[in-house]
């Protein structure tokens, strides 16, 4: 870790400390919303998207927009950039004025920007280039006026207090300096309403704290901030308030410091979620895999550990901790460089997955979306795709019902809401593709299962389904390792957690033996 | 060797630079006649032609799109131009002039197509490439055209000298339009606002249209700039070698794009220079050259051509393998 971490995130801490004496020592001045929206309404066709949301951001507050999936946040934030038009009845009122619908340049004109989860940047094109690209619109054959755009761009980072190499290309920047350039393009544009889709969700922790000491920066500019998420541990301590969507109506708009991980929940999902911790004390049986020594060069060393069957066991680490590149190498995607891989009790060499497939070992990756569906096939296609060999017929062809009928039986197993086996993936939601993903896997009869962040982009409600998953396998003996950098799935739904870290397994944990509390700060210290 | 040429290329490019100046010290080597000033002259008129096309192509390579159509364009303006001139006796600009507005027009055409049918534009141009062809050969029965005018295939010598030997070196009309349209082209890409556009376009189309980029406006460009460039080139092709024949540009479709690629556009779009594309040309042509003076088959020239293209892509596959590993490497360090 870079020595000045610490300093970084004291600092932020002593930041939120003193806003928070502010606040309680004097009544906050009575400043007119830079924002207000005023019964806003949308349906798309028979839907109800929207419903009557009252809603407003003040200059100088962080805001958090939070909702499930469908509640309607995107089709809100869409609205005031001036994407959709709110049907009649309601009225957006920006800066005192009143309009009753927006266009996407009327939008930018008045200030309003939004920096989208896949930040929307040029990775062919440099820091300045990306930061100042608003000066490159004029008329086409007019000359580039680099020397004003670098000074835009220097300027810009120079009032945030950050540093970026202007010449760098933006490719090959980390997540966290590509959002800062996004963040940055927003000021040369004269942001007054900053809107950041998801903004938390690719960064590691210590980049978090980096982030939020900047969005504390453009709070003491002035700038109005919104945050829309599902993951607001971190965010909670910087914002004044928070905003819950719950289908297409606001459920409450209440101060940061009210709410806490049940409640807000609770507010989402409209019913109390609790988590039931899982007895410990599973009887020793006999180890199905076991790591002994393993390593590749620059992505972890010296990792062991032994898994059971009917054991869930948690790998807990930050984003580059090693976890992700660990879990390659047990699937036969990568090499290990040191160590031995044994698969009930005997040492196995993985050339490739097809020999970790061969030996009952399942993985779910972690960018469902990306490399573990194909989403404009079909359930029965994606469910089918491991097990095609098994399925064939003598002729070596796989017969078409063969493939609807394993993917029926996974669709009932696993509760997929789908209106049939040959509906594409990409028209389920979220949860329901993850269940697809676990389908294809739980079809090869795996005696290992090893799931990457599973829930990443799922919202609540489905989460506990998919824990519940979890459990019921584990209960029939599959062996079940769960990779994740939350600190609530790892510790409320397995049976013991390994800490890795810079690449090593530094700690054993046993969720009963520990608490929730002492874990987070073991993993984010 | 490569910091040496930093200030002047990117990285793909110096490699590319080194692998020249290694090729023309073998042949220089190897045959006496390699590389004289003469020499040099000819091969560089020889390949006037592929690259004012490959600078239209590499245009529509940026920004995000091939354009495989510029060869069938350049036949039709050419025969187009040919008969105006010879039957109507339309005198020279205006014969040009309607050659490239025609290949900017068929070049629009693309752009609309790629546009509006929101189809990937190599199958949008493999198609109009087809059409433009077969109407051709249909209306011309692939008659073709000798009794060009004079002004067109007069050569037109700008400067010309002795060179030791006695041989005659000239600066000639197809050398002084490839130059200003490479010239033109690097300023239109790294100096005007529609050039960043079109990177940037080519970079991330979806943030450009988000940034506010007139996306139709900014294809009809760029399509229609290849268009117009292949119009010109095709008036020189007729210049260089005195007669219009509908299948001459047959075929040279892989040669322009593998010059382009050569030079570090990208199929995905967005990266990429002129000066890269330059160097591109400036390989084939030397290998070309040389292997020929080396008395190597013809035949064996395309086997060449597809070993540089496997060689150059696979070193920035490898390359940028190697910068992630380092990458990954630095940021387990640093955690």
């Amino acid at each position: 870790m870079p020595p000045g971490w610490n300093a970084v995130s004291a600092f932020v801490v002593q930041l939120c400390l003193a806003n928070q004496t502010k606040l309680m020592t004097e009544p906050v001045p009575p400043t007119a919303p830079f924002l207000k929206l005023e019964n806003i309404g949308k349906r798309f066709g028979g839907t109800v998207a929207l419903d009557g949301v009252d809603w407003s951001v003040n200059p100088g507050e962080v805001h958090c927009l939070v909702g499930e999936n469908g509640s309607g946040k995107s089709t809100l934030i869409k609205i005031v950039s001036g994407v959709h038009r709110p049907d009649a009845g309601g009225r957006i009122v920006i800066g005192g004025t009143a309009f009753d619908h927006l266009s996407p340049h009327h939008a930018k004109k008045l200030g309003i920007q939004v920096i989208y989860q896949d930040l929307s940047l040029f990775p062919n094109l440099s820091v300045w280039e990306n930061i100042a690209i608003d000066q490159e619109l004029g008329a086409p054959f007019l000359a580039v006026r680099r020397k004003t755009m670098r000074a835009t761009a220097k300027e810009v980072l120079a009032n945030l207090d950050a540093r970026l190499p202007l010449d760098a290309i933006v490719g090959q920047l980390s997540v966290a300096e590509r959002q800062l350039v996004a963040i940055c393009r927003g000021l040369a544009a004269k942001a007054k309403l900053l809107i950041m889709d998801e903004p938390t969700s690719s960064l590691t922790h210590h980049e978090v704290v980096r982030l939020l000491g900047i969005v504390h920066r453009l709070k003491s500019m002035g700038l109005a901030i919104v945050f829309v998420s599902h993951r607001l541990e971190e965010v909670m301590a910087l914002a004044e308030r928070v905003t819950v969507l719950r289908d297409g109506r606001k459920a409450a708009t209440l101060p940061a410091k009210q709410v806490d991980y049940h409640r807000l929940a609770e507010l989402m999902t409209g019913s109390r979620i609790d988590h039931v911790l899982k007895a410990p004390g599973l009887e020793t049986r006999e180890s199905v895999l076991e790591v002994r020594g393993g390593g590749r060069n620059g992505e972890f060393a010296d990792v062991s550990f032994a898994l059971h069957a009917g054991e869930v066991l948690g790998i807990i680490g930050l984003m580059g901790s090693g976890r992700t590149e660990l879990a390659l190498a047990l699937f036969g995607m990568t090499k290990l460089d040191h160590g031995e891989v044994w698969v009930d009790g005997k040492p196995l060499k993985l050339h490739s997955n097809q020999d970790a497939i061969r030996s009952g070992i399942a993985y779910v990756s972690e960018d469902r979306l990306l490399l573990g569906l194909n989403l404009r096939q079909s359930i029965a296609d994606n469910a089918s795709i491991t097990t095609l060999d098994r399925l064939a017929n003598s002729f070596g062809l796989v017969p078409p019902q063969r493939r609807s009928k394993l993917a029926f039986e996974w669709v009932k197993r696993l509760g997929i809401k789908a209106s049939n086996t040959a509906a594409a993936v990409q028209t389920l939601s979220g949860g329901n593709q993850q269940r697809v993903v676990l389908a294809k896997w739980l079809a090869t009869n795996p005696k290992i299962l090893i799931l990457d962040t599973p829930t990443a982009g799922v919202d609540i409600r489905n989460k506990q389904g998919i824990y519940g998953i979890i459990h019921k396998l584990a209960k029939e003996g599959v062996a079940i390792v769960v990779i994740s950098d939350e600190i609530p799935e790892v510790y409320f739904n397995t049976d013991r957690i390994l800490h890795m870290r810079e690449g090593r397994l530094v700690k054993e944990y046993l969720p009963g033996a520990t608490s929730e509390k002492l874990l987070a700060e073991a993993v984010f210290a | 060797m490569r910091k040496l040429l930093a200030p002047v290329f990117n990285r793909s490019e110096s490699s590319l630079a080194v692998v020249i100046i290694v090729v023309v010290l073998i042949f220089s080597v190897s045959s006496p006649y390699f590389l004289t000033l003469s020499n040099t002259a000819d091969l560089i008129e020889s390949y006037s032609v592929t690259t004012i096309l490959a600078a239209g192509v590499f245009v529509v390579l940026v920004s995000g799109g091939i354009d495989i159509s510029f060869a069938a364009v350049a036949s039709v303006t050419q025969f187009i131009a040919a008969m105006a001139a010879t039957k109507y006796g339309v005198p020279a600009f205006p014969a040009i002039a309607l050659a490239c507005a025609l290949g900017a027009l068929m070049g629009c055409v693309n752009a609309l197509l790629t546009y509006y049918l929101n189809v990937v534009s190599i199958i949008v141009t493999i198609a109009t490439s087809s059409i433009f062809y077969a109407l051709l050969i249909y209306f011309t029965g692939g008659s073709e055209i000798y009794n060009l005018p004079d002004w067109w295939t007069d050569r037109v010598v700008f400067l010309r000298f002795e060179t030791a030997s006695g041989d005659f070196a000239r600066i000639t009309l197809p050398m002084v339009i490839m130059v200003l349209v490479v010239v033109v082209t690097h300023l239109l890409m790294s100096r005007t606002h529609a050039g960043r556009q079109i990177y940037a376009l080519g970079g991330n189309p979806e943030a450009a249209s988000r940034v506010g980029i007139r996306i139709l406006r900014l294809q009809l460009l760029v399509y229609g700039y290849l268009g117009f460039l292949a119009g010109l080139a095709g008036f020189v092709q007729a210049h260089r070698v005195h007669q219009v024949v509908p299948t001459a540009m047959f075929g040279t479709e892989l040669s322009v794009l593998a010059v382009a690629i050569l030079g570090g556009a990208s199929l995905v779009g967005g990266l990429g220079s002129m000066g890269g594309v330059v160097l591109g040309v400036l390989l084939l042509a030397i290998l070309q050259n040389g292997l020929n003076l080396l008395g190597v088959s013809p035949y064996f020239f395309d086997v060449v051509i597809g070993l540089a293209i496997l060689i150059s892509i696979s070193v920035t596959a490898v390359t940028q393998r190697r910068l992630r590993a380092k990458r990954g490497n630095s940021e387990l360090r640093h955690e």
